[in-house]
């Protein structure tokens, strides 16, 4: 899901990057918001169920409702991608 | 008085507190653990200072989890006084138990500094002690301090005299100059509608005592004693 401040009033951080690339010589810059990527793995019977895990998440504990908004992707079947966990640090 | 400071992986100001509620202000003061579930006897439970579970995802997101969170939050239903105080204030913030949120500073630095503050409220078991409009003078310690709500919400706190301490000049005027974190209305500290939990940035615990460099921090503990 990615995480957003719900606006550049609550975006102290956004702001001062925004400055930065002015500094930077990057005038054409108008807006700059800041916020947090976090990547989870769930086990889940299918796409929808995953996202509705994620949202519940996210509303409890993942973002701020009163200074942040959120936006869950899903991205199907990750796990074949996964390294298997033998392959994981070999005992000497 | 009966009195104790929940301890968090990552509280720092947990003995400070310990010494100015036990040493200072007299109280029968405990130490309780943040998995501890039993706070039925006390009268006072603080919330210190610090950077609780390192301060991860958001300043207090974790805590407001942690088992001893929800005996705070029954007994401040009961009407047990609850303070808390920095990353305390933080986490009441995110358990509900206050509202609003907090933002990090609008300097983007950690700031580090005594700072004058008005009594706007002495409606409230924390600072009965004080007189309505005195300048206290204490220290902050913080990176997340910018206080946040949505207008009406800062409209309510006003209205219903809830805002209980505001960062001023040493003439009691909140202006600009005076706010170190960008909070809306140079906004220190509120209570909830009941009046027996109160959030504060500033660390009474570290200006208890003459040879701290000030004593203004006492005059809570002196309230609730009173």
């Amino acid at each position: 899901m990615v995480i957003r401040p719900l606006a550049e009033d609550v975006d102290p951080e956004g702001e001062t990057i925004r400055a930065g690339l002015r500094d930077l010589g990057y005038a054409g810059v108008s807006k700059v918001r800041a916020g947090k990527l976090i990547e989870l793995d769930i086990e889940a019977a299918s796409e929808d169920d995953a996202a509705a895990l994620a949202r519940d998440m996210s509303d409890r504990l993942l973002a701020n409702p009163i200074i942040e908004q959120f936006e869950v992707t899903v991205r199907e079947n990750l796990a074949k991608t996964v390294i298997p966990a033998k392959a994981g640090i070999q005992k000497p | 008085m009966k009195a104790c400071v929940i301890v968090f992986p990552g509280s720092n100001c947990d003995m400070d507190t310990f010494h100015a509620l036990k040493t200072v202000a007299g109280f029968d003061t405990d130490l309780r653990w943040h998995r501890d579930t039993d706070l039925a006897g006390y009268e006072l439970i603080v919330i210190p200072g610090g950077f609780s579970y390192g301060d991860h995802l958001r300043a207090g997101a974790i805590a407001r989890f942690a088992p001893a969170l929800r005996e705070v939050a029954a007994a401040a239903a009961r009407g047990v006084r609850v303070l808390g105080i920095c990353n305390g204030f933080q986490i009441l913030l995110e358990a509900g138990l206050l509202p609003g949120a907090m933002l990090r500073n609008d300097t983007l630095q950690f700031r580090h500094q005594w700072v004058n503050l008005r009594v706007d409220s002495n409606a409230t078991p924390f600072t009965r002690q004080c007189a309505s409009g005195q300048v206290l003078r204490m220290p902050i310690a913080h990176g997340e301090g910018s206080y946040f709500a949505d207008d009406e919400t800062i409209s309510r706190l006003q209205g219903d005299g809830r805002v209980v301490f505001t960062y001023t000049n040493d003439q009691g005027q909140a202006v600009p100059e005076s706010n170190p974190n960008g909070s809306l209305s140079n906004i220190a500290a509120i209570t909830n509608e009941r009046g027996n939990v109160l959030g504060m940035m500033p660390h009474p615990e570290r200006c208890s005592e003459r040879v701290l460099g000030g004593e203004d921090g006492a005059m809570i503990w002196r309230s609730l004693a009173a």
